[in-house]
């Protein structure tokens, strides 16, 4: 390969990756939780919190980050003339695949972008959620070889796919205009945050970026193990190789396994959580980072995946799904994990995931 | 002719692979509706040997693979 043409495929996206680290790394020395500068499900589930749609204390603000991804992925998408409103590839499927994608991501504590940033923070425990991941996407795999889709989404109106940034758009004036109709936590993870412009800001420059390169944690591991192609994977790689050399020069990488920032050791759980959360990312064509960008970009099917994601931030909270993180109590380390509700909700989204698999293969033989 | 508009990814490229590999055609159309499927087309048809040249086809696009 001549060095132009692994600049033109490789530069992209090797350079959101970069960006995406670095914001980070930035929002978290800022005042965003430890190991969480940047976290799709973490922040999608304090943004139900904000809006009063779930009860858990400790997670609640609404996030900029996100407005500022959907934002800044619309605005790129219309100076590239990619926007292009869709819709109508099986949105139902996609609600109930992204409700579990995130109770799988909180079981485990964090989005496949979150397990990367852990990675890099030197967090052992996001081992067990990584090979997880990468087990999910492999049996997504064998169903996508054996044909599996969504279905074809057609031309809507524009309005359509502005709805999502729109949405977007009126929480932030939400936040900045009503802030007495939200919740706000006063201790926890949701109320470690940077400012709201500063948080805005970064969400635009990675939502922009992640347009531009198609950064996708699902999709790198994807296409390296079904096509040979190492484009994506070379994006999730950047991430993680600028938050350790970040976390390296500032001196907070710790690596370990006990005590890491939201974090628990209940192996299994993470593996099985981010197994769920894989497989539904491969499902969907995307991470839930991906699905974001999608919706800026006015997929109408992905902006559905984002509502699915928000209610399953919910019902992860609101029925004790979610994992809780190893802490210590009276002077002895206690080690969390997820309930066995928790469990059960796991396990329950593999059989809806095989469900919507099964029902979406091809009629006829003719596996791809 | 292989239509591929309105599918998410990765299903554009496993139905151009899917085709190139079972006939390995001289030369193959291929419709697309983002730019991203054109992209990643486009770099398999280059990884099995095709050449590609796009055109426009009202808001969509219109790939001819032909083989090196």
């Amino acid at each position: 390969m001549t060095k132009n043409r692994w600049v033109r495929d490789y530069g992209p996206i090797v350079l959101a990756g970069l960006i995406t680290g670095a914001a980070a790394l930035v929002l978290t020395a800022l005042g965003n939780p430890k190991n969480m500068g940047f976290c799709i499900a973490c922040f999608e589930r304090d943004i139900a919190g904000a809006l009063g749609f779930h009860s858990a204390a400790k997670v609640q603000y609404l996030r900029p980050e996100i407005v500022g991804i959907v934002l800044g992925a619309m605005l790129a998408a219309i100076a590239a003339k990619e926007f292009r409103a869709k819709a109508g590839s099986s949105p139902a499927s996609r609600f109930l695949i992204s409700l579990f994608v995130m109770i799988g991501a909180l079981v485990f504590l964090g989005c496949p972008l979150r397990m990367v940033i852990r990675l890099g923070g030197g967090d052992l425990t996001a081992v067990a959620g990584l090979l997880g991941f990468l087990a999910g996407i492999l049996v997504g795999i064998v169903f996508l070889k054996k044909g599996f889709s969504l279905g074809r989404a057609y031309p809507v109106p524009a309005a359509e796919g502005a709805v999502l940034p729109g949405g977007m758009a009126a929480l932030l004036v939400l936040l900045l205009a009503a802030p007495g109709l939200l919740r706000f936590s006063s201790e926890g993870p949701g109320s470690q945050r940077a400012f709201w412009l500063i948080s805005l800001a970064a969400g635009v420059l990675v939502g922009a970026a992640a347009q531009r390169s198609r950064l996708c944690m699902a999709g790198g591991l994807r296409d390296a193990f079904l096509l040979r192609d190492f484009r994506l994977l070379s994006g999730f790689l950047a991430i993680w190789t600028a938050v350790t050399l970040g976390n390296l020069i500032m001196g907070s990488y710790t690596l370990s396994t006990v005590s890491q920032p939201v974090a628990h050791s209940q192996y299994l759980w993470s593996f099985l959580g981010m197994a769920l959360a894989g497989w539904g990312s491969i499902l969907l064509g995307g991470c839930p980072l991906r699905q974001l960008i999608l919706a800026g970009e006015g997929n109408g099917d992905s902006a559905v995946s984002v509502l699915g994601m928000v209610t399953g931030a919910a019902a992860a909270h609101n029925f004790g799904l979610a994992g809780n993180p190893d802490s210590v109590v009276d002077g002895a380390y206690q080690v969390g994990g997820t309930s066995t509700a928790g469990m059960a909700a796991v396990l329950l989204g593999f059989a809806v995931l095989l469900a919507v698999t099964l029902t979406h293969l091809p009629k006829k033989e003719g596996a791809r | 002719m292989i239509d591929t508009r309105g599918f998410g990814c990765p299903t554009p490229v496993l139905m151009v692979r899917k085709a190139l590999q079972k006939d390995a055609p001289a030369a193959l159309e291929v419709l697309a509706d983002a730019r991203v499927a054109v992209e990643n087309i486009t770099r398999l048809a280059d990884s099995m040997g095709y050449q590609v040249t796009e055109a426009p086809d009202g808001p969509d696009f219109r790939l001819t693979l032909t083989k090196k």
